[in-house]
């Protein structure tokens, strides 16, 4: 890589004094579940690395990944990623267009084989040869093939790219595909949500930076600093569910209590996220904080496991709102009913045989 | 007295009869608390949450009870090796072409009544072997789906074994709707188990019911078992 002025000589050029830099180091590794012994090691890195080549794709989305990124509450974050990374390609943000714009994707890809970052916002669309994104004639299928072949690790923003998201639901017209069922030689670290937190998609890029390696990740690809728990476990209505305090109805007085919203059809107790821990908006709130059920957004086919505001899911091919309980009485029902029916009928059937041996007996007991 | 018709056979020895019952307290409570963890009752007050902790003590009611169930299900594998012929694992699993010819024998008999050579099965009919080996599966699935949703709230080694199941059926979601459903499977079958053993020692009077109590079933002597 050509020598360029480290991460941290940026920072101060761009004004901030080396109390800020501190500041955002010991932020963000507080963010990233590191000890506090790690801020030496984060510090380290932004004075001694240099610039991280990064391109940032955008498919099948709705850019509030990138929207939740910018609104992250340090504003080094922004800085950090949009100027100082040397963010080479990204569709929403870039000053160049058409071919410019392509050139300078290539460039970098040429220049940088191997060690740039591939950021992806979105699915990807495979259905007809993918037709469905494209972007300077070609398909997003093959600009991910092309850009994962030399990039260092890629990071899937957000639930699209992740799980393919709201796109990807049933009936998934365009075979939207998350990244990682494309791409199977790299790695692949995967950030859902819907947006994901501006602080945990910072604190994943700040990692990699720091450490040069992928963060720990969990069954499905996550990193477990901030998918490792449920929203149930951390969730500040916790007690209320455990002493069995539930909100039954949104006006009704349970509500007001700010009771647990388990039978609203919170979907918390199945949902990994840093939601109830981080918070949104500058540690402002999150939705069950504003009296909403999570409705588990950076889960794989939240979209689908609906509705909302129920907590069974209602069960596909058995009409709205059919839930498990409902086809399981239906059947119990039916089974009941069969147990009847061979009742009267093996009583008709076999009534022979056993007064026979009704008489048999009598005889018997008579001698 | 001796009878000459009957003869009396020791069929479920004490270990069965002991994992039966075992297994119908535990699946009745886990049936229950589970039920009430997918549809809980809101039994409000005006308490402090604090004070209270009546759904915590359901969940952990299921917990007990699903390792309980799940080490007596793995004991009973165990019998199926170590046990007398009745609790042998061959009574299970349907791999002989006398097994599958029995199976539709205990069909016409038992549940279509109609008429066929008579025939005794002392153990289990095959049948009722290969319905109990349907049940051993939704055992599985159950336990491993739900140590599957345990896990991500255990530190325990245990657990942890089954960690992978959870990204497998696609997330957590997945993984309870499909444990909510089977728990119906799990009704049914009771409802229906019932039924079949009354039914039995109606028509055959050989004492299927009691034989779970006491282990014995009495046999007539003089028809082809």
């Amino acid at each position: 890589m050509e020598e360029s002025p480290t991460i941290y000589e940026q920072i101060r050029t761009s004004g901030y004094s080396r109390r800020d830099f501190l500041k955002f180091c010991a932020w963000v590794t507080a963010f990233m579940g590191i000890e506090a012994s790690g801020i030496g090691n984060v510090v380290r890195a932004m004075e001694t690395k240099h610039r991280l080549p990064v391109v940032w794709f955008h498919f099948q989305e709705c850019t509030c990944c990138s929207e939740s990124f910018l609104r992250s509450s340090h504003p080094i974050v922004a800085e950090i990623i949009l100027d100082k990374l040397s963010l080479a390609y990204t569709e929403t943000l870039q000053a160049a267009a058409g071919y410019q714009a392509e050139e300078v994707l290539y460039n970098t890809m040429k220049k940088y084989k191997g060690e740039y970052l591939m950021l992806v916002e979105g699915s990807v669309p495979t259905d007809n040869d993918g037709v469905y994104c494209c972007i300077a004639g070609k398909t997003s299928l093959d600009i991910v093939k092309e850009a994962a072949e030399g990039a260092k690790a890629i990071i899937s923003w957000g639930s699209c790219a992740s799980n393919g998201c709201i796109q990807a639901a049933n009936p998934n017209p365009t075979g939207a595909t998350p990244i990682h069922k494309i791409i199977k030689n790299k790695p692949i670290i995967n950030v859902p949500g819907c947006p994901p937190i501006g602080e945990v998609m910072a604190g994943v890029i700040v990692y990699l930076l720091t450490f040069d390696r992928i963060p720990e990740l969990d069954g499905m690809g996550r990193p477990k600093a901030f998918y490792s728990r449920r929203i149930h476990d951390t969730c500040y209505r916790r007690p209320n569910y455990d002493a069995g305090l539930f909100v039954e109805s949104f006006d009704d007085e349970s509500a007001r209590k700010g009771y647990c919203l388990y039978k609203m059809g919170c979907k918390g107790p199945v949902t990994y996220n840093a939601c109830a821990v981080t918070k949104w908006n500058n540690g402002v709130s999150y939705p069950i904080k504003s009296g909403h059920p999570c409705i588990g957004c950076s889960e794989e086919n939240f979209w689908d496991n609906g509705p909302f505001y129920q907590h069974l899911a209602s069960f596909p091919g058995f009409g709205i709102e059919t839930t498990a309980d409902d086809i399981g009485l239906a059947v119990g029902a039916v089974t009941v009913a069969g147990i009847a029916a061979h009742a009267v009928r093996a009583n008709i059937k076999k009534r022979k045989l056993i007064n026979a041996d009704i008489e048999e007996s009598k005889k018997e007991g008579g001698e | 007295m001796e009878d000459q018709k009957i003869k009396r056979v020791y069929v479920w020895e004490i270990p069965v009869r002991i994992y039966h019952w075992l297994n119908a307290l535990v699946v009745v409570t886990l049936a229950v608390t589970g039920y009430l963890i997918g549809n809980p009752l809101a039994i409000q007050s005006s308490a402090e949450a604090y004070l209270g902790y009546w759904f915590g003590t359901v969940r952990f009611i299921h917990f007990v009870a699903a390792f309980i169930f799940f080490f007596n299900f793995l004991f009973r594998i165990y019998w199926g090796f170590a046990g007398n012929k009745y609790a042998d694992w061959k009574n299970f699993i349907p791999y002989t072409k006398k097994y599958i010819r029995e199976c539709y024998d205990v069909l016409k008999l038992d549940i279509l009544h109609i008429k066929v050579k008579p025939f005794i099965s002392v153990g289990h009919n095959a049948l009722a072997g290969l319905t109990y080996f349907l049940t051993f599966l939704a055992f599985l699935f159950q336990s491993i789906t739900g140590f599957g949703m345990y896990s991500a709230m255990s530190d325990s080694f245990f657990p942890k074994l089954f960690a992978w199941v959870v990204p497998f059926l696609g997330g957590d979601f997945a993984v309870r709707q499909w444990h909510h459903l089977m728990m119906w499977f799990f009704i049914i079958f009771a409802v229906v188990h019932v039924y079949i053993v009354f039914y039995h020692d109606y028509v055959e009077r050989r004492g299927v019911l009691s034989s779970m109590a006491g282990g014995w079933k009495f046999i007539e002597k003089d028809k082809p078992t």
